[in-house]
This record gives C-alpha cells, structure tokens and sequence, in this order.
C-alpha cells in the first residue's frame, strides 16, 4: 500500500526523523494562512501517490502567504502528469505547504527488503535529488550499501561508514547517523516495504532534514497496523481496481483491449503473455483465485465489461481442485445475471471435468467462443478483438 | 525415483481442523500419502475422519513418528506453526498459506538458520507431489503422472498448465516441486535443482520463474556450472509493468530489476531452453528429451 508524503511525513517524525515544518490542505485560502504560520515563504508540493512531481510542475516556490493561496489555486485541482501517472495523470486534491529550507547539499537514502540476504538493505547515495534508478545504471559505485539485521537496526558504526561514505562530518554526520538508524526503525515498526528519502538535505547550517519521504508498506502486515491501514487513500486508486479489491478480486488495469480472466496469479500473468505474442494487447491482470466460484466470476465479469477499452475477453480457467464444469455453470450464471454481455467471450477450459464443462459452454444460450488449448485461446481472442474494434464497436 | 516426498514419507497436517485443512488432508490421503496426524491448539485428543488430532507438533511427531508437516494455519500465525514444526524435528515443512507478512519470514529464516535438518517449502506454495507416491499439498493429483521430468515452479496453476501438457505428451513426473510466490521463502531453485541432480530418475526439470527478485538468475547461473540435464524454462510476465504487484507479492519489478526479459536472457545464456509461449512448455521438453 502506498500512502502520501505527508503522511509518510507524519509517520517518520514520530520516530525522531526531522521534517521541514509543513501543514496539508485542500484549499488554497487555508495554504495561505499555512504560509503566514510558517513565515511567509513556502513551497507548494502537491500530494499525489507518484513520484517526478516538480517536472510535471506539481511542486512550487511561493514567496509570500498571497502566492501561497496562487499557487495551490493553481495546483488543487489540475491533472498533474509525471512518469510515473501514466498519460492521463492524477487529479491533484492536496497540497503539502512548508516552510522554504536552504539547500547546501541533496542526498538520497533508503530501506527495502533485500530478498537475496533475507535481510534489510539501507542504501544511500551522494547523488541526491536525482533519479536513483539511472544513477545505479550509470555509476553503482555511487551508491552506498549496508545489510541490516531487521532486529538489530541499523548498527551505530554501520551508520557511521554511511555518513563518512556521503561526506558528512562532525555535528552533521553524527545527526545523519542517527536519522539513519531512525529510518530503519520506522520501516520494521510499521511493516513497510519501502521508505525513500529523495533528497536528503544538508541545509545551510549543517542539519540534516528529510525534504521528501516516500513509504510504502507490506499489505500482507496491514492488519497489524491500524493506523497506516487508516492512511489508505481510495481516490489515488483506479476506480475499477477499488471496487476489485472489495470482493478480494486481484486485478491491476493496464492498456490493452482484451480483458482477461485467469484462476491464479502466474498463470495470469502467462495468460496475458500469450495475447501479446498472439499480436494483442491485455487490458488488465485479473486473477478469480484458485477455487473461481461463480461469485468471484461474475464480480469479475462486471469490472471487465465495465471497462470501455475492452472488445473481447477471455478465460482462461485451470480446474484443479475446483471442477470446471462447475466453473462453467458459475461463467454462464455469471453473464445471466449479468443480463447477458455484448462482446465476444473467448473460454479455455482445462482440468478436471473439462468435457463437461465445454458441454456446459456450448449448451448456454450465450455465444462462447471455445478454445482448445492456451495458444488457440489467445489466437481466438486477439482475432475476436480486433473485429469489434474493425467493426465501430 | 523422486525427490523429498515417497510413499515412506509420514505426513502431519497442521491446521487440520480448519475448511482448508480438513479438505486438503482428506485429499492428500486419498492419493495415498500417509497421513498420520494433525495439529490444532487446543483441539488434541479428537480425529478427522480418524486422523488424530494434537495440540502441538512435538507430541505429534512423538506419537505417530511424523516426518513432514503442511500448514493450512491463517497468515497471522503460519510463521509461529513454521518455527513450531522446525523445533520439533520435522525435515520437511511444507506452508500452503498465503499473505504471511515479510517479517514474519524474515524471522523464521533466522530460526531456521538454527535448525538445519528442516526444509522449507513455500509459504504461498501448492506443494510438493511425487507422482503416484505421496502428494502433499493442494494440486489436483490426477493431473499428475510418474516418470522422468522434475517440475519447480513459483506459481501454482501456472505449474498445473505445464504439468497438464507434459502429462498429455505422455511425459510423467518425478517430483514437482512449488517454491512459493513470496519475496521471502524457503526451499529455492537451486535447493530444487541440486535434489534433481542427485536422482537418477529426474532426467529433465522444467523451471518456471515469474517477474521480480533474482532468484531465476541465480538458478541460471547453477544450472550452467552444475547441472547436465535438459532444462527448459518459462518465465511469466513478460507483460507486466514496472512497480505492480502481481497477485504475488513477490511477483513486481522494481528498480528496473527482476524483468522477464532479464530473467530469460539469464536462463539462455546459461544454456537453458527458454520457452516463449506458456503453451509451448511440454512440446520443448519432449523436443529436448529427443522423443517428440
């Protein structure tokens, strides 16, 4: 789960992580008299789940609390593009306004898991403020490493060699070591997944403040964290992706125009795969779990068809301990319940019971396309998709 | 010949008196593993269908002289049921469940560090089966057929898929293993291929990777020092985009690392027989085992 930068701020500073002074709003009079409070200089950062917000112009300096108001007038609102929205962008509906800090030098830092060492990997860097992903691409050396036992934190002479690895000394380094330790701290305590400091700034007079936070956390440890679940913002999620996760549907849209239905998460992604190599596009990633109860099917079926980018869908269904004809059954009171579905459904049964299941498909009063196998059924779908796109649908 | 799991193989079951316990033992026995107890917290001293129930693993194990364990426990204890059934002496433990949070995993690596005669298999794994000998876990064993391919996988249907075409190709199975979905597991590919290597009966392994981590590199890397046999390889999510979950949480690409690209570019080069469609899996395999 991801959650704002205010919000990551809000977490970090309980843990002795210091932050810029910042209030967030959602209405520019309010970011005026934010910028009054906080001394008349500010900047305007707007709160979306991407990240490369200042180059899609979503971050700005106001020099006074009057420009403040401008500024997030400006901001509130717009669709701000970064590479990391996608074309459409994301509406912005908040803006973080803090105080101006000085700017002596950028730093990066941060934790993840490092799967490789069953452990936690810190990693920091002098390039900070740039794109952390094409300065390990150009120059790995630049990038500072540290293994961290999850129980022990981060160890006082392992934030030591990263401080004097930065650059750092005296007063600032030992400050630096210590938001290093703290950082640690905040990712075990809360369960996240990721929490990224880019940049870590030095300011003029030494101290060393974490300008800008990102964290995300492991959903598998949310229930033991009520308070990060709390953070949870539905309006930076597709709508169609929100409503999947309420009937625990795993479901992910992306560009294509053939919607696609998989029991099982690799066997959807192999599923999506074969459209491509079949020439198509998939519209999304949907895995009905394991069992693919008529349910989890027809909830599906919803989401899909509610998708206006999607002209065929298939489905792809193993039946393993499920049967498929009764998967079958559960498809074709799907699209009844549904009141019937107006573009074409490519099926791939396979499994126990398979023979009756297609019987099942082929006696319904809806049109299914069958397929033999995985390549048929992808063959199908692709050629299925792009007649009702030729066809003005 | 097989690898882990025989038809000696003395089965326990933990969680055994939850819907998915209950379910999957009864099924594991009806294949023909020798289930020969459960374990519920609380519930010792009563049956399933005659399997009897402890309340821990050590007294399980005491008592009916089990030497493998599967977990059906919810997310939220399954690393406890983990760690329980290593202190007990178990060799192999088998975790179906999924959605065990990553520190937990953490922690039970640590534990396991300690306890080297236990092997981990998942969490968020269908299992292992050697075909016509013991199945321990929730794949469909009809699907199954002994013989001469070794099987590991980080997907559940997605093995059953190349299972299902080797079996129609008239290609059986020594042992097919899945290693699980998450970022932090137990048994790897390279646990898996060295078995492999030491059993004559596997004379091919098939080695389905998906996106995220370096685990399939790594194996690749194996494979090309060690091991002499065919190997043939998928990985899936070729299509995904970069920093999605996908459905597995370990199954994402992040810092433009751990592609599908990469990954089978790692397994060609070291020798392994990628295969670009998922449905083609079973037709390479019989091409590489020169009997088409």
């Amino acid at each position: 789960m991801k959650i704002h930068e205010y919000q990551a701020k809000e977490i970090l500073r309980r843990f002795g992580v210091a932050t810029p002074r910042g209030e967030v709003t959602g209405d520019p009079a309010a970011a005026r008299a934010i910028c009054e409070r906080l001394g008349g200089r500010c900047v305007v950062k707007a709160q979306i789940h991407a990240g490369g917000r200042g180059k899609g112009g979503g971050v700005k300096l106001a020099g006074s609390p009057e420009e403040a108001e401008a500024k997030a007038a400006q901001i509130l609102g717009m669709q701000l593009v970064t590479p990391q929205t996608g074309p459409a962008g994301q509406t912005v509906r908040k803006v973080l306004i803090e105080e101006a800090v000085a700017i002596a030098r950028e730093l990066y830092v941060s934790v993840t898991l490092d799967r490789r060492e069953r452990a936690l990997a810190m990693m920091a860097s002098a390039a900070g403020g740039m794109d952390i992903e094409e300065v390990a691409a150009k120059d790995p050396a630049a990038i500072l490493r540290e293994r961290v036992d999850p129980h022990l934190g981060l160890l006082p002479f392992q934030a030591r060699r990263l401080a004097k690895g930065l650059g750092l000394e005296g007063a600032t380094a030992r400050q630096a070591a210590k938001l290093f330790a703290a950082l640690v701290e905040a990712y075990t305590g809360t369960d996240a997944s990721l929490v990224e400091i880019n940049p870590l700034l030095v300011t003029g007079g030494g101290d060393v403040i974490a300008l800008d936070a990102k964290m995300s956390f492991d959903d598998n440890a949310l229930f033991r964290h009520e308070d990060v679940a709390a953070m949870r913002d539905l309006a930076e999620e597709a709508p169609a992706e929100v409503e999947a996760s309420k009937y625990r549907l795993n479901y992910i849209q992306l560009d294509g125009s053939i919607g696609c239905m998989v029991n099982g998460a690799g066997l959807a992604m192999a599923t999506m795969d074969i459209i491509e190599l079949a020439g198509g596009a998939p519209a999304n990633f949907l895995d009905v779990g394991g069992s693919a109860s008529q349910e989890a099917v027809a909830n599906a079926f919803r989401i899909l068809v509610g998708d206006p980018k999607v002209k065929a869908v298939l489905i792809n269904i193993f039946g393993g301990i499920a049967r498929t004809d009764r998967i079958a059954r559960g498809v074709v009171g799907a699209i009844e319940e549904l009141g019937g579905v107006a573009i074409p459904v490519v099926v791939r049964l396979e499994g126990t019971n398979a023979e009756q299941g297609r019987a099942i498909l082929r006696d319904a009063a809806f049109e299914f396309i069958l397929a033999e196998d995985m390549g048929d059924a992808a063959a199908k779908v692709v050629a299925a998709a792009a007649a009702a796109a030729g066809g003005g649908a | 010949m097989a690898i882990w799991v025989s038809d000696e193989t003395r089965l326990l079951v933990q969680g055994i008196t939850g819907t998915e316990g209950r379910y999957h033992a009864l099924a594991c026995r009806e294949y023909g593993t020798r289930v020969v107890a459960g374990v519920t917290p609380g519930k010792g001293g009563t049956d399933v269908e005659g399997i009897p129930v402890f309340d821990a693993v050590a007294e399980a194990r005491e008592a009916t002289g089990a030497d493998a364990s599967v977990i059906f426990v919810p997310p939220p204890f399954a690393a406890d049921a983990i760690m329980e059934a290593a202190a007990a002496g178990i060799e192999l433990v088998i975790c179906i469940t999924e959605g065990i949070p990553a520190a937990d995993m953490l922690d039970v690596s640590r534990f396991l560090r300690d306890h080297p005669a236990t092997r981990l298999v998942g969490p968020n794994c269908p299992g292992v089966i050697s075909p016509g000998q013991a199945k321990i876990g929730i794949m469909p064993g009809h699907i199954h057929r002994p013989g001469p391919v070794g099987v590991i996988s980080r997907s559940g249907t997605l093995t059953y898929e190349a299972v299902w075409q080797l079996t129609n190709l008239g290609l059986g199975q020594s042992t097919c293993v899945g290693i699980g979905g998450d970022p932090v597991n137990g048994t790897s590919f390279i646990d898996c291929l060295e078995a492999f290597a030491a059993d004559p009966a596997t004379e091919a392994v098939v080695l389905i990777g998906e996106i995220g981590g370096d685990a399939e590199e790594r194996a690749a890397a194996w494979v090309e020092r060690h091991f002499d046999r065919p190997v043939v390889g998928f990985i899936a999510g070729r299509t995904a985009p970069p920093g999605r979950r996908m459905g597995h949480a370990g199954a994402i690409i992040s810092g433009g690392k751990g592609t599908a690209k990469e990954k089978m570019q790692a397994l060609a080069a070291a020798g392994i027989d990628v295969v670009e469609s998922p449905a083609a899996i079973g037709a390479t395999v019989a091409r590489a085992l020169g009997r088409r």
